[in-house]
């Protein structure tokens, strides 16, 4: 009985699909039109979604922005100047498909590889800022990522800036075998030469954050920011359900349990993170410069 | 010269029979006091630190350690440190730093354990702490990779002036069956990612990050205990003779520099 009420709600969808392919281009909505929220999966606008700033009206989990969206919000205008912007990638372990993979990406993204490093303002205040891009191979660390933040460091070391962090990530970059990890130690390297001339430093940890980056440049910030509902850990959440075999909580792993574990300063909004680093900033005396 | 494949010398260090840090202990240093505890949340037995004596110089040993028996195990994780771990590695780093002893790491990890506890007292920024404070310790630091070298995990006792690997011993960003279940959705096919992922002591030393590969007896650190200890034992001692002459700001400019020139990538 209830698998024939199955059947009729199947033939029915079936049935409307049809339908839908014969009816007027104005009463179809295609897919890339709508948002669903990954957290809570409301489905909203594409187009009212981006007017927010990628972030779900209905659970306020802030979604990935593009690198270049995160500058523009971030950034004085017109103020960010790119460092090392033509860096690319070699494959140092030959792994299969590795180049091919990466030609496509750029092509897709306009991205040369995982991160965007610069010099600019934010509301007057000199920084040295980088930006991860989840959409490059989930903005993985390799050497082009590892050799950008550490001259990024350096750089902001040697002229006495501030450096601010977005960072994305899935962790190491697998493709580039030993020397992907060794990018860990080589970033934490530099950020620790930066500290050591009492410079700050802030992290804004952002969805997702995760394995080699949350266990190297990420965790080491003088101010650690997490913007709501990212996701930031060091395992993955599969890899840890399966260790232990059971579900996790919804909760597990978000900035939100970071903060209640201690390991974050505050979580800002989207719309207040401009504000808040500037404050911070000044703060630390990187006052606004003056203009000639 | 070692003619295994890295899938081949996987098998061997994974076998039961494999010597662990506790065999070699006895037989390389002079005498070994055992310290416990992070000092803020437990003691984690998957590493075991302590003072002891290398040929007469105090020195601070830290290992990952691999039980021998199943009951070892159950005490050490599998050698899976938890972030009290990792922090009890770096309290005794600084304590070795304070009295100016060199630092010893043993790394045999098959990597940082992955559960709830983990996560919630902060895995991540544990290794990452240790790696920028190694990076800056100012004292010698020498690590060896005993068998497993898995990813962060042994990183975090991986900063070092010179890192020596036993001759089978491995080390890699991933486990090669989780590479395999990454790139071919099938963990079965770990033996085909095992030799892709270029993660012998051969391959390490061509990328830079190996400095000496400590030659096993007949080609398995099993065949002859005592021999092997020998060789780790005369690594240790040659490396550090020379560490510690040298002035503690070149050695640590020498550590940066290590780390900083390993990558491959061009500018065109």
């Amino acid at each position: 009985m209830l698998e024939d009420l199955f059947k009729v709600v199947t033939t029915r969808f079936n049935g409307n699909e049809k339908t839908d392919k014969k009816a007027p281009a104005g009463n179809h909505i295609p897919k890339d039109l709508l948002y669903k929220c990954p957290r809570c999966r409301n489905v909203i606008f594409e187009e009212e979604y981006l007017a927010v700033n990628k972030v779900c009206p209905n659970c306020n989990y802030h979604g990935r922005l593009t690198a270049q969206e995160r500058i523009s919000l971030t950034a004085d205008k017109g103020s960010f100047v790119e460092f090392d912007a033509d860096m690319l990638s070699c494959n140092p372990i030959g792994f299969p498909d590795y180049d091919i993979k990466q030609m496509k990406l750029r092509e897709q993204t306009g991205l040369k590889d995982a991160v965007i490093t610069g010099e600019a303002t934010i509301k007057g205040s000199p920084v040295v800022m980088g930006v991860m891009d989840s959409r490059y191979l989930m903005a993985s660390m390799g050497s082009v990522v590892g050799e950008k933040l550490t001259r990024a460091f350096e750089r902001a070391t040697k002229e006495k800036l501030p450096v601010v962090l977005f960072t994305a990530s899935g962790g190491a970059r697998m493709q580039e075998g030993i020397i992907s990890l060794m990018q860990m130690a080589k970033t934490s390297g530099a950020v620790a030469k930066h500290s050591e001339a009492g410079l700050l430093y802030i992290t804004v940890l952002t969805d997702p954050t995760t394995g080699g980056v949350t266990a190297s440049f990420a965790s080491l910030g003088d101010i650690i920011i997490a913007e709501p509902k990212a996701l930031v850990g060091f395992a993955g959440r599969r890899v840890i359900e399966d260790t232990i075999k059971q579900r996790l909580p919804d909760d597990f792993q978000l900035a939100e349990f970071l903060m209640e574990k201690g390991f974050a300063d505050m979580i800002v909004e989207r719309k207040k993170m401009r504000s808040v680093l500037s404050h911070l900033l000044k703060l630390h005396g990187y006052m606004p410069e003056k203009k000639d | 010269m070692n003619e295994k494949t890295a899938w081949e010398r996987l098998q061997i260090i994974r076998d039961k029979d494999r010597p662990t840090v506790n065999d070699y202990i006895p037989l390389i240093f002079d005498e070994f006091y055992e310290m416990h505890g992070d000092r803020h949340f437990g003691d984690d037995a998957a590493i075991m630190g302590g003072i002891g004596r290398l040929e007469g110089m105090p020195v601070t040993i830290i290992a990952e350690v691999k039980g021998r028996n199943l009951d070892e195990n159950k005490k050490t994780n599998f050698a899976m440190p938890h972030p009290e771990g990792y922090r009890k590695a770096l309290r005794l780093a600084k304590q070795a730093e304070k009295f100016h002893r060199p630092v010893i790491c043993f790394i045999d990890t098959p990597g940082a354990f992955c559960g709830i506890g983990a996560e919630e007292r902060g895995q991540g920024e544990a290794i990452a702490e240790n790696l920028l404070e190694f990076m800056r310790l100012k004292t010698p630091v020498v690590s060896v990779v005993l068998g497993e070298g898995g990813s962060g995990g042994a990183l975090a006792l991986g900063v070092c002036d010179r890192l020596g690997m036993l001759e089978n011993a491995i080390y890699s960003v991933i486990s090669p069956r989780g590479a395999a279940s990454i790139l071919w959705k099938d963990a079965g096919k770990e033996h085909e990612a095992c030799d892709m992922l270029k993660i012998t002591a051969e391959d390490l030393v061509n990328f830079g990050v190996a400095e000496a590969i400590i030659e096993e007896p007949n080609g398995n650190a099993k065949n002859d205990l005592d021999k092997i200890a020998e060789n780790i034992k005369e690594f240790l001692s040659d490396t550090l003779i020379e560490n510690c002459k040298k002035d503690i700001d070149v050695l640590l400019e020498e550590r940066y520099t290590k780390f900083r020139k390993i990558g491959d990538f061009i500018e065109p």
